[in-house]
């Protein structure tokens, strides 16, 4: 315990006399301070985008084979047919006037017309988004807060009997393949071992043929079991991380004060160590929802949600060229623009951090 | 870090007497220095006892792996000649059941510890190794090149790995290497941030400019000096890279990106799913596979941690 207490006492004492040059250099460059910043994230946002436009165009073209034989799906198919086929996805272009072809269009929305649905991408992206969102929405939520709650409780008691508990059980959840819980839980759940009955639907987002408040609650049974498996695999990360920030507070002189003014144990840990101990976890949590979207691919593909995860799925077996592409852009967007809002918000909520 | 370690003696440097140096030679010494500082490492790890279980577990698993050959032998794959009937339940005959082609699943577990141990092993070592590379010239070369390096590992770093992996396993052909490709290089970016942090640290010390006035040049800096130093963060990162590495196989073999000549814990799952396991409510058949990656991956990560908290006792990961 006493190799906790004596760096977090060193990392006080050089705390402000390390803020001070950054606060006094934000002052000499005046007030436009954050606007600067902002714009210089924006800017470096910007260009992550590009390069994820990039790379997306060019990683899919080194797919070895011809994507209009995939199309056919090795059907007879005469020489005229391939050249239309050819013609209308833009293949018979050279590869650079393709390329330009691609970006002006992304630049306007079009992403392309998907091989397998002969629908565009885009409207294939909307469609299955919401699903996406609410899915990874709801299990956010759920274990963010979770994670918040027994990481404190975990930091707060650290080293005891609960701590190894929660920690342990983080750990061993953290470890296993989201997919592998998924299929149990269908097993279990869905399926039904011996007595137990099938208590959740297998997969899918709604049973059909329901309407209002009815259509409501059946979505939300459909939820169930995906939700469960996300909070279970993603809730590990936010608690660990919520500990060690609040291990790293538990030392501060501000704990002792406010405890020598009589607060009751709890007032402390509610009102002065979690708020200070949150503020590193907050870039996390940003990143997490980013990295949520794109992950869950497998949560998806293996309850069949109709959602962004469950169409690359089915592109990539395909392949379904401007699908995945398109797919492959949107993922990555979610992650850059998740990261580049918790770089924005961060100076808001904590001033000692250089502007 | 380990100068505040109160049980042990200062051995500092100037604390070194003239005549160790010459009776010993500074090579000599070198290596005393660092067998007594292996053995304060060791001391120290003995009293992680989640990372021991780790340890053991991992130990248990690599016997398993290595004996493979002896105990089941590589006849347990073959489609053809299988023993049993399709999908029985655990039995005498076939302690964890058979899978759909009659084969032993106890086995094939046994077999699919070779690929994804082998796997996850060569995926860490690589994505480690470039984070390593490009972390220490980055730190060491200022100016465009290190300005170029980090603006690659930042790109990088903002990618979801798992859909850059899927693509990349995508786009090349079905085998083992493509797997071990595409996890080594969409994971090294945060051990390049690492290192090159730790490498700014090391070089900002005096005695790197003292080895500069004596005319040691790059390569000397960055592998007598650099190297010796970011060593136990990067021994650290590979254990904890290798459990996300496990993962992520089984996860690209469950996707059916593997290579389907090949025994894994990933590539029974889907065998079990396409084989309508699920449906069927077989789960004898899915939960040996699981557990054994959870298992491994679980045991590099308490591994990790461990060597992450000898190294860094401020993180106080719970014992």
């Amino acid at each position: 315990m006493t190799a906790e207490a004596t760096p977090s006492l060193v990392g006080k004492t050089d705390g402000p006399a390390g803020a001070g040059p950054s606060a006094r250099g934000a002052r000499a460059r005046g007030t436009s301070g954050y606007p600067r910043y902002v714009a210089g994230k924006l800017g470096g946002a910007a260009v992550s985008l590009l390069a994820v436009l990039v790379t997306s165009f060019f990683l899919f073209r080194l797919i070895p084979g011809d994507p209009v034989k995939f199309m056919t799906g090795g059907r007879q198919v005469s020489a005229e047919q391939l050249a239309a086929y050819r013609r209308e996805f833009g293949l018979d272009l050279p590869l650079w006037e393709q390329f330009t072809d691609y970006c002006g269009k992304a630049l306007t929305g079009d992403l392309g017309t998907s091989y397998q649905f002969r629908a565009p991408v885009i409207d294939k992206i909307t469609e299955a988004l919401p699903n996406t969102l609410l899915l990874t929405g709801t299990s956010f939520v759920l274990y963010t807060a979770l994670g918040i709650f027994l990481g404190t409780r975990a930091a707060w008691r650290s080293g005891g009997l609960g701590d190894r508990l929660n920690t342990g059980l983080a750990l061993t959840l953290y470890s296993i393949p989201s997919f592998w819980l998924g299929l149990l839980l269908i097993i279990v759940f869905s399926v039904g071992i011996g007595p137990i009955p099938g208590l959740f639907p297998t997969g899918g987002m709604e049973s059909g043929g329901e309407e209002g408040f009815a259509y409501v609650l059946d979505v939300a049974h459909h939820l169930v079991l995906p939700v469960v498996t996300l909070v279970a695999v993603e809730y590990g990360q936010t608690l660990l991380v919520t500990r060690s920030a609040l291990l790293d507070e538990m030392g501060g002189d501000y704990l002792t004060t406010a405890r020598a003014k009589g607060l009751r144990d709890d007032l402390v840990r509610r009102r002065h160590a979690v708020p200070n101990a949150l503020l590193p976890t907050m870039t996390l949590i940003f990143i997490n929802l980013g990295r949520t979207v794109a992950g869950v691919i497998l949560v998806e593909t293996v309850f069949s949600w109709p959602g962004l995860g469950g169409l690359f799925y089915q592109a990539l077996s395909v392949p379904d060229l401007p699908l995945v592409q398109g797919l492959f852009f949107v993922f990555a967007a979610a992650v850059i623009v998740m990261n580049t809002l918790a770089d924005l918000i961060y100076p808001l909520l904590d001033p000692r951090v250089g502007r | 870090m380990t100068t505040t370690d109160p049980d042990e003696p200062m051995t500092t440097p100037e604390a070194v007497s003239k005549a160790q140096v010459a009776k010993a030679g500074p090579r000599a010494l070198a290596r005393q220095r660092r067998r007594r500082s292996a053995a304060r490492f060791w001391h120290r790890y003995g009293t992680h006892r989640a990372g021991l279980f780790g340890l053991a577990a991992l130990g248990l698993f690599a016997l398993i792996a290595l004996t493979a050959p002896l105990t089941v032998g590589s006849g347990v794959q073959s489609v053809t000649d299988a023993p049993g009937r399709p999908m029985e339940s655990p039995s005498a005959e076939f302690p964890l059941g058979t899978d759909q082609f009659g084969r032993s699943l106890l086995g094939l577990v046994v077999w699919g510890s070779r690929v994804s141990l082998l796997v996850g092993l060569l995926a860490a070592v690589l994505s480690v190794a470039i984070g390593a590379l490009i972390g220490i010239t980055a730190g060491h070369f200022r100016g465009w090149y290190a300005t170029v390096m980090m603006r690659i590992t930042d790109w990088f770093l903002v990618m979801p790995t798992l859909v850059l992996a899927i693509a990349l396993a995508t786009v090349m052909s079905r085998s083992l290497g493509t797997i071990i490709l595409a996890i080594g290089v969409t994971t090294w970016p945060t051990t390049a941030r690492l290192v090159r942090a730790q490498t700014l640290a090391v070089e900002s010390r005096p005695y790197i400019e003292r080895a500069k006035a004596l005319g040691g040049g790059h390569w000397h800096v960055m592998s007598r000096h650099v190297l010796p130093n970011v060593m136990p963060l990067v021994l650290a990162q590979t254990t904890l890279i290798i459990s996300s590495a496990i993962l992520a196989e089984a996860t690209l073999a469950f996707l059916g990106l593997g290579d389907p000549t090949v025994v894994s814990w990933g590539g029974l799952l889907q065998d079990a799913r396409e084989a309508g396991a699920v449906s069927a409510g077989k789960w004898w058949y899915l939960v040996p596979p699981g557990i054994a990656i959870a298992v491994v991956a679980l045991a590099f990560t308490l591994c990790g941690r461990a060597v992450e908290s000898v190294l860094n006792p401020r993180l106080g990961v719970a014992r």
